[in-house]
């Protein structure tokens, strides 16, 4: 026999409040529209207006070519490093506890807060041309790099952060009562657990490093081959009036982020799963 | 007929909650639709209060067509089985609620309030929040609150499912005598029998989203339409393929007419009564038997005895060599 | 002895990693820059943040970003209901539109605004014959904001929604509560903090929103300035002390968003 329907569930309520849903989902369609689908449908049209051909010649450019390697590039670095440091930073917040560890714990969502702008602007009081301890990131990748490592600083934390905390200690007992060393429990029995959360915001990561524009616009200071990442890039580009130009290198990101968005979609479902 | 459920079909996708229900309920009676989980009564309870629209067949109440009504319109109390309280709002306010909808002077919801917490014994309780009851005290704040708007018909959806055994018990009691206290028309959903006899002046038996049978808690114990009827409602054994009480299995030292020959696998002394484990013709059957026919026999596992049903012993009205699952 | 001598020697190097990637990364630098503005004490700073200019700025920030908040509350509610309480086709795909926008950069999704509403475009070029500017005016800003902040209000709704269930709402309806009054006296009551969280995050991330305003507003001066673009444009300008000033305020705006955040935030409710 099929499990009942929960009561309540969706299906007995359809025949029920069937004007107020029929509203509500076309002021739903009419915003979604509005705001997001017709932009972002005009982007590809906008992309492909003089076809294939002339999609692949603008995404081609040398500048264009340079700034999306270097984008994918530093969003790759961003990830791996978020993913050892958050899931680090993460152990620390749940596992070690010492004075000021609460308010680390809400500091950690600053970046989440902050203006990108002002992100950058921070970054370059202390890594800037006047820098009081005589780092000079400004205008170089590694700069850029920092940037990004700011504004994503929460993700694999806040990703990792609860499925730790609910992580049963009992496993970690077991294992090291069955003679496992401490290095061999957290290989063999935590990091398992952790992996979903930990791809998930590695992944997240990834998706905000490459579309991340406001904190690199100062600290890039915008040199072709050099600093410029993608948004820089688009952004000149339109400010050019080469908005066709903008629009390919746009769609390319549009295609990275929507895979990354269905990357983490089948992440959540297999550890959802599991 | 304070309800009045005819011809009610309802589906959930491939799934078939109710199967052409027909059902009527009188006037100031204690219900009871019981079944195991999936059979259809809850769906049904929530077809009279129109939380659920039937696909087909048309439910009456009092008189009036509801089947279009809306919930708001059809005046039910409906208790639901994880209280429903409104998490936010005192005893007080939430008993209230349908009151204050029904836009009544404030004086009289003060003065209804008051009577109804002192009818569900929760008075010193008027400022808690629900969080600050017990799963009891919850239930019966829910129920003050579905009775304050003076219902129809009183709709109780597993009230004590989500209670502990002795709660459970006592507020059963609890509901008996509220209902003989104030009359109102109540139908309450239960997949536990004895809840079901114990409280309830008439029994609605479902399963498989179909009625098997209907009747007093007397009629359905000694005159059970199926197996499935009487398998529910107490328990069964099966003797040469059919289905019989075990307490109304004699047990014999020496052959008899229409007993058959059994050996004995075991016996357990359970207080008063004693079970015996038989094995007859290759089949296990099992007899209640009292602790002094146990020991006139002298049963110990290995004896041999003669088994037979008694004269009076209850059988379904339609006997099926099917299990009793195939019957719902 | 020695394991445990190990654990707490690993644990204190952890520990020290930690602090030293959050103070490099994140303490440092956001206390200097506080350290900076406030160095020759509190009138440069009031003096920076109550120009002519600075002050223009606050209002336009502020209009964009609250009128952007009370439409993406209007959505998240209407969204987070019909994905949670109501069946209908096209469900999932709604589900998964919605959080795209977290997933564009801010500069494209500011290309996408003028490619469809800029004055060249059919639909911009009938608006503009309205009288209705979107592009380089308040409503393309507006617009803007909307997107990069739209699925914050659903995506905290949608859990509670969930978790709440529905058995409060069937109860009120038995009691005689209409659509609107159930809403009002039961669901409303139930999701508020996380309403409040989701506006919180909404609304924070509004104020700071720069890449898609930055593209959509032409940056007028004294027109669709908002504070910032008004950083970025006295960062450039080389009045730093302007900069850092404003940005302080930001600065502050965020924090307060944190505290409420840690207020509002679900698992401690």
């Amino acid at each position: 026999m099929p499990p009942a329907p929960r009561p309540g569930s969706a299906p007995g309520q359809r025949t029920r409040a069937g004007a107020g849903t029929a509203l509500g989902l076309g002021f739903a369609t009419l915003y979604m529209s509005i705001i997001v689908l017709l932009p972002l449908s005009a982007i590809v049209w906008k992309a492909h207006q003089a076809g294939w051909s002339g999609f692949w010649a603008d995404v081609t450019t040398p500048e264009a070519w340079s700034t999306m390697k270097l984008t994918i590039l530093l969003s790759i670095a961003v990830a791996l490093t978020n993913i050892v440091m958050g899931t680090l930073i993460a152990w620390v917040l749940v596992r070690d506890s010492f004075p000021g560890k609460r308010v680390m714990d809400v500091l950690i969502d600053l970046p989440f807060a902050l203006p990108t702008i002002v992100a950058g602007l921070v970054l370059l009081t202390l890594y800037g041309p006047t820098s009081p301890i005589h780092v000079t990131l400004a205008y170089t990748r590694p700069g850029v790099f920092v940037a990004l490592l700011f504004v994503t600083l929460p993700f694999c934390v806040r990703t990792v952060q609860p499925v730790l905390i609910e992580l049963d200690r009992d496993m970690e007992e077991a294992a090291a009562s069955l003679g496992a060393s401490r290095i061999t429990i957290f290989r063999r029995i935590v990091l398992p657990n952790l992996m979903p959360a930990i791809l998930a915001g590695g992944a997240l990561s990834f998706a905000r490093a490459l579309s991340e524009y406001g904190s690199t616009v100062l600290i890039s200071g915008n040199i072709p081959f050099k600093t410029q990442v993608a948004s820089v890039h688009i952004f000149n580009q339109i400010e050019n009036d080469n908005v066709t130009g903008a629009a390919a290198v746009a769609t390319v990101l549009l295609g990275v982020s929507l895979i990354v968005l269905l990357a983490i979609g089948v992440i959540q479902r297999w550890s959802v799963r599991r | 007929m304070a309800i009045d459920v005819s011809h009610i079909d309802k589906r959930f996708g491939d799934f078939v909650a109710l199967d052409d229900v027909t059902v009527e309920i009188a006037d100031g009676s204690l219900t009871a639709l019981l079944g195991p989980s999936g059979g259809g009564k809850s769906t049904l309870l929530r077809v009279i209060a129109g939380l659920e629209q039937p696909d087909s067949g048309t439910v009456t109440i009092n008189g009036n067509d509801a089947t279009k009504l809306p919930p708001q319109r059809r005046n039910v109390g409906f208790v639901f089985q994880h209280y429903a309280a409104f998490k936010h709002m005192s005893v007080f306010r939430n008993v209230a609620f349908g009151l204050e909808i029904r836009k009544r002077p404030k004086r009289e919801i003060k003065q209804r309030v008051q009577e109804l917490l002192e009818l569900v014994h929760l008075e010193a309780f008027a400022d808690r929040l629900p969080s600050q009851l017990s799963g009891g005290q919850r239930q019966r704040m829910a129920l003050a609150r579905a009775l304050a708007v003076q219902p129809n018909v009183l709709l109780l959806d597993e009230p004590f499912g989500a209670l502990d055994a002795q709660v459970r018990k006592e507020l059963r009691v609890w509901l008996r005598r509220l209902h003989d206290e104030v009359h109102v028309t109540t139908v309450f959903v239960t997949h536990d029998q004895e809840e079901a006899m114990d409280v309830a002046d008439e029994i609605v038996v479902m399963a498989g989203g179909r009625i098997e049978q209907i009747g007093s808690p007397d009629e359905l114990y000694e005159r059970p339409a199926n197996d499935f009827v009487m398998s529910f409602l107490g328990p069964v054994t099966r003797l040469n393929g059919r289905l019989v009480r075990p307490h109304d299995l004699e047990l014999l030292a020496s052959a008899a007419p229409g007993a058959v020959e059994a050996s004995v696998v075991r016996v357990v002394r359970l207080g008063f009564e004693v079970r015996v484990e038989l094995l007859v013709n290759g089949s296990d059957v099992w007899v209640q038997v009292t602790r002094d026919s146990s020991e006139r026999l002298e049963l110990h596992s290995g004896s041999t005895v003669y088994v037979r049903a008694s004269e009076t012993a209850i059988r379904p009205a339609v006997p099926s060599i099917a299990t009793p699952a195939a019957s719902g | 002895m020695v394991g445990a001598a190990v654990t707490t020697k690993t644990k204190w190097a952890l520990r020290l990693v930690a602090l030293l990637y959050l103070a490099l990364l994140l303490i440092v630098p956001v206390g200097l820059i506080f350290w900076r503005t406030f160095q020759h004490g509190f009138s440069p700073f009031w003096h920076s943040i109550t120009t002519h200019e600075a002050l223009h700025a606050l209002r336009v920030t502020l209009e964009v970003a609250i009128t952007a908040t009370v439409l993406n509350t209007v959505f998240g509610i209407t969204a987070s209901l019909l994905i949670v309480r109501h069946a209908f086709p096209g469900k999932r795909l709604l589900n998964a539109l919605i959080d795209l926008p977290l997933a564009v950069s801010p500069v494209v999704a500011g290309l996408a605004l003028i490619l469809i509403y800029g004055r060249l475009t059919p639909i911009g070029g009938w608006l503009g014959h309205q009288g209705v500017n979107v592009i380089f005016a308040l409503p393309g800003m507006v617009i803007a904001t909307v997107f990069v902040s739209l699925p914050l209000v659903v995506r905290e709704l949608v859990p509670v929604l969930e978790e709440i269930g529905t058995e409060q709402e069937q109860a009120a309806w038995t009691l005689g509560a209409s659509a609107p009054q159930t809403f009002r006296r039961i669901t409303l009551p139930a999701i508020r903090w996380a309403l409040a969280y989701g506006i919180v995050l909404a609304l924070a991330r509004s104020l700071g929103e720069f890449g898609a305003v930055a593209v959509v507003s032409g940056k007028v001066v004294g027109q669709t300035q908002t504070l910032t673009l008004y950083v970025e444009q006295q960062y450039q300008n080389f009045d730093k002390t302007g900069a850092y000033a404003v940005s302080v305020m930001l600065a502050m705006i965020a924090i307060v968003t944190l505290i409420a955040m840690t207020l509002f935030r679900p698992k401690e409710r």
